[in-house]
């Protein structure tokens, strides 16, 4: 697809090149992640998350079709049908597990990867449209999530949904109208819970189709690399199959072991007790927290506690959209030519302190609001918004980049010990 | 453009968060946190060690059993167990006709109606039958328990943090409320009909001491019914019907670990196979 | 391994994966069983996808129902549900056995006695299920007045199937007698069906 030297799919027998000329699947597929796609020979483990978000979306798809067999959309049924699942169907603690972790796995696994994008500039051209959707994706996640969480209908899905739910309210004039209409009513009950069900079915198949677009928007410029340069020749690149689905085997087989863990050891070490009291709509818990994946944005939420011409609350609601939302701009926010944060000496410090700030962000998020706490948030909040708005801008601008390898089979000769120019700035 | 509007946008948002953490810092130093009796004298339940804790937890059969006759002469009066049905109680030992049996004599039985005249009634309980609710709905409940509504127990030990041991330490913390507590808070006098608990979330609890004395159940195998072992075994019993497949998955959890190891082992060997001649 | 790098001519890099000769026998055994365990492992998680869909636990529970019979007059019949099925319990008056059993046996689709569909000594409780042996629809008969069709037992609407009074298929399309499932008589007046 890609680059003039991948190799080109050859139907051997008369069946394949039957279904070559009718329709060419096999030819797609050799070309996406088979033997047709060339990959820069040097990519690291973190290139293999990609691959496991696409499985875990497998996963929450295969478990959750199963689920809705048994599950009742009824705000009089719901958490007793679940509570059916996990005592009388069928190994149905097992798929209930399984999918509630499986959410975590996959919010897990898409975190590194968003996280190995920004280290390396994946973002950066010639792959912003790759970046854009995968924006796309997670934001589809995210609304997936919160309304997965909805369903079982315990205290902290029926107070989440009250919560999320009043964040529209925060906006002037027509917030209430807008919180009314999404609920179809003036609290969260049947009518919600029935289209959350709808749609938390239907957000994952958008998800694919999304994913098949990023997908394709990366086959265009090929994958990114850890040192960020450019694929010079042949020698810099090997098939995707079998050098990548083998080390993507090891990903799987790892990714599988944590899920087991979680599944069958502690399938509830990452859920919260409240949850599995039924809702109550007279009575709130006296801890509200989401689930931990969105932990880092609930503390931005509620780091916005002074009114300053807008009101407190639509400061807060409007601050995490757009803690999100400016991932968009991130590739125009970044001027510096150079893709990886390996040669960025600068940039990767505050990066590092971007990682150690969103763990405070998430650690904020879902302690008790002493001042202590609050402050804390508050400051980390800043950081985040003062990175990517103010930071990366100007860093971008004035860093001295490292000396780049001439080429990816350079750098990677030089880290096996050959000799080359860029053997020094590797060391270094 | 995009970078100048950016920084305007990012210094917007630090401006306003720098506003917000001066006023939380001064509102911090005029108006400190104040000091509160749950957070000076909750405490933490301590560790009750069941067998079905840990990774390759079981129950232990003749203990979950106690806990269910603890749950039948002391809890059931007041507290409902909906999500568990008589035929479950196979899985901790009793054979069927043990549980027809069981069923049969329940003392509350199966809300229905008289197949004659179609007015409610009650029949007999049969082992495909949930445990019955001691109340007719939550209004009979609270009038009959001073306003207090007995939550239903069938997920109670994943529904609290620390479950297991927090039944175990709630049944057992009743006691008279400290003089040092209310020295130093004389507000938090535990209110009249409300009964002392440190291991209650707000220290104060509705339920009256549920296990009074020493033999106040007594047991079929012989073991001695102190307050504590009643304690121990209720929490027992609680566990397993929060979590009835607990000893299934934790034997499915050790097959699936053992075959991912070697999955990975495998996978990692193909691995070096493919690459051996790449360097990468 | 050692064989594999003798075979590579001196002074020549070994040729990468995708480029040299594969012995699928040696090098490539561990790829081979890599992805075998991966189709094992598919497998075992197919299982429990499967096995969801079979009934659950409290579907299960259902499958004995006990119906009391003391207030069925000979003559009548009475509709019963049994895992969410039609039941019929018919008490035969005298008359309906004899009918039963003046027919030959030759004469029959499905041959059976009704000593062979009845209990040893209650031959008079005829208890089938009330689905009709060819598409399933619930033949009429146990009702007052209700169409008993031309054999006096059960007559099916739905495309005419004609039962007699041991609920033995006579006319139509069904193949086979209305089923009689599993029961035993707990005492004279309660029968555990199931």
């Amino acid at each position: 697809m890609s680059f003039p030297w991948a190799k080109h799919y050859e139907p051997k027998q008369p069946l394949m090149r039957w279904m070559d000329e009718k329709l060419p699947l096999p030819r797609l597929v050799y070309n996406a992640i088979g033997a047709g796609y060339p990959v820069p020979r040097n990519l690291n483990y973190f290139w293999n998350f990609g691959v496991l978000a696409g499985l875990a979306l497998v996963v929450q798809i295969v478990t959750g079709v199963v689920l809705a067999m048994h599950y009742a959309a009824n705000a009089g049924v719901a958490f007793g049908s679940v509570e059916s699942i996990m005592r009388d169907v069928n190994a149905g603690w097992f798929l209930r597990y399984a999918h509630a972790n499986g959410a975590s796995m996959f919010l897990a696994v898409v975190y590194i990867h968003i996280g190995r994008g920004l280290y390396y500039g994946s973002y950066k051209a010639p792959r912003e449209m790759v970046w854009l959707l995968g924006v796309v994706i997670f934001l589809l996640m995210m609304a997936t999530a919160f309304m997965g969480y909805v369903l079982p209908w315990g205290q902290m899905s029926f107070w989440g949904a009250q919560v999320i739910t009043g964040f529209f309210s925060a906006i002037p004039l027509v917030g209430e109208t807008i919180r009314v209409w999404l609920l179809g009513g003036f609290a969260p009950d049947n009518a919600a819970l029935n289209r959350f069900f709808s749609l938390h079915y239907l957000l994952p198949f958008v998800i694919a189709g999304v994913i098949i677009l990023h997908i394709w928007a990366l086959h265009i410029p090929g994958s990114n690399n850890p040192t960020g340069v450019d694929v010079k020749g042949e020698q810099d690149t090997v098939p995707f199959h079998p050098y990548y689905t083998a080390k993507d085997g090891v990903g799987v087989g790892a990714f599988f072991l944590v899920f087991a863990f979680f599944v069958f050891f502690s399938p509830n070490l990452l859920g919260h007790p409240d949850n599995y009291i039924e809702a109550n709509p007279l009575s709130t818990p006296a801890h509200i927290v989401p689930e931990w994946y969105f932990l880092p944005f609930y503390a931005i939420l509620k780091s916005f506690t002074a009114d300053f011409i807008l009101p407190a609350k639509l400061w807060g609601v409007l601050a995490m959209f757009g803690s999100i939302l400016l991932l968009f701009f991130l590739p125009w926010l970044d001027s510096s030519p150079v893709r990886s944060a390996n040669y960025r000496p600068t940039y990767r410090w505050f990066l590092a302190v971007l990682l150690i700030d969103v763990l405070v962000l998430g650690y904020v998020g879902g302690a008790e609001a002493t001042a202590r706490n609050v402050m804390m948030g508050q400051i980390a909040a800043g950081y985040y918004f003062a990175h990517f708005l103010i930071i990366l801008p100007l860093v971008s601008a004035a860093e001295r980049p490292r000396p780049l390898p001439n080429s990816i089979t350079e750098a990677v000769l030089a880290k096996h010990g050959g000799t080359s120019p860029a053997q020094t700035a590797m060391a270094s | 453009m995009v970078r100048l509007i950016s920084l305007l946008v990012g210094a917007g948002f630090v401006f306003v968060l720098a506003l917000a953490l001066f006023f939380t810092a001064k509102d911090a130093i005029q108006n400190p946190a104040p000091h509160t009796a749950e957070h000076a004298f909750h405490q933490h339940p301590e560790n009750i060690h069941l067998s079905s804790a840990g990774f390759f937890g079981k129950f232990d059969r003749e203990q979950v059993q106690r806990g269910f006759q603890v749950y039948k002469e002391v809890c059931a009066a007041c507290h409902s167990l909906k999500y568990v049905a008589f035929r479950d109680l196979q899985k901790i030992g009793y054979s069927e006709a043990e549980v027809k049996a069981i069923a049969n004599q329940w003392v509350i039985e199966q809300p229905s109606v008289n197949p004659e005249t179609g007015e409610v009634a009650t029949r007999k309980n049969l082992p495909s039958d949930h445990f019955p609710s001691p109340f007719a709905n939550e209004v009979a409940a609270r009038a009959a328990n001073n306003n207090a509504l007995p939550p239903d127990l069938s997920l109670m030990t994943k529904a609290r943090e620390d479950g297991s041991n927090y039944v175990h330490a709630l049944l057992m913390g009743y006691r008279d409320q400290p003089a040092e507590l209310l020295r130093e808070f004389p507000d938090a006098k535990t209110p009249d009909g409300l009964h002392y608990n440190p291991y209650f979330a707000n220290l104060n609890i509705a339920m009256p001491p549920p296990i009074t004395s020493d033999g106040q159940v007594t047991y079929t195998d012989g073991t001695k019914a102190t307050k504590d072992q009643m304690a121990r075994d209720v929490a027992a019993f609680l566990t397993w019907t929060a979590e009835p497949n607990l000893e299934a998955r934790h034997a499915a959890g050790v097959a699936a670990i053992i075959f991912l190891l070697i999955f990975v082992y495998l996978t990692w060997g193909a691995y070096q196979n493919v690459w051996r001649n790449v360097k990468h | 391994m050692a064989m594999a790098e003798q075979e590579i001519p001196l002074g020549e890099d070994p040729a990468p994966y995708h480029e040299e000769a594969h012995d699928p026998r040696r090098r490539d055994f561990i790829n081979i069983a890599a992805v075998s365990f991966a189709g094992v492992g598919a497998v075992a998680i197919v299982l429990p996808l499967i096995n969801q869909m079979n009934p659950s636990a409290d579907v299960l529970a259902l499958s004995t129902t006990e119906i009391d019979i003391s207030k069925i007059a000979p003559g009548q019949a009475i509709k019963a549900s049994f895992r969410k099925q039609p039941l019929f319990v018919r008490n035969l008056t005298p008359k309906e056995i004899a009918e039963a059993d003046a027919v030959p046996l030759g004469d029959l689709r499905d041959p059976q006695t009704l000593e062979e569909r009845t209990k040893a000594g209650k031959k008079n409780w005829l208890i089938t299920l009330g689905v009709c042996t060819h598409l399933g629809c619930v033949p009429l008969g146990a009702g007052e007045g209700e169409n008993k069709g031309p054999f006096g037992g059960y007559f099916c609407p739905c495309h005419g199937s004609a039962y007699d009074t041991a609920a033995r298929i006579r006319q139509g399309p069904a193949p086979k007698n209305l089923t009689v499932p599993d029961y035993t008589f707990n005492s004279d007046t309660v029968v555990t069906v199931g």
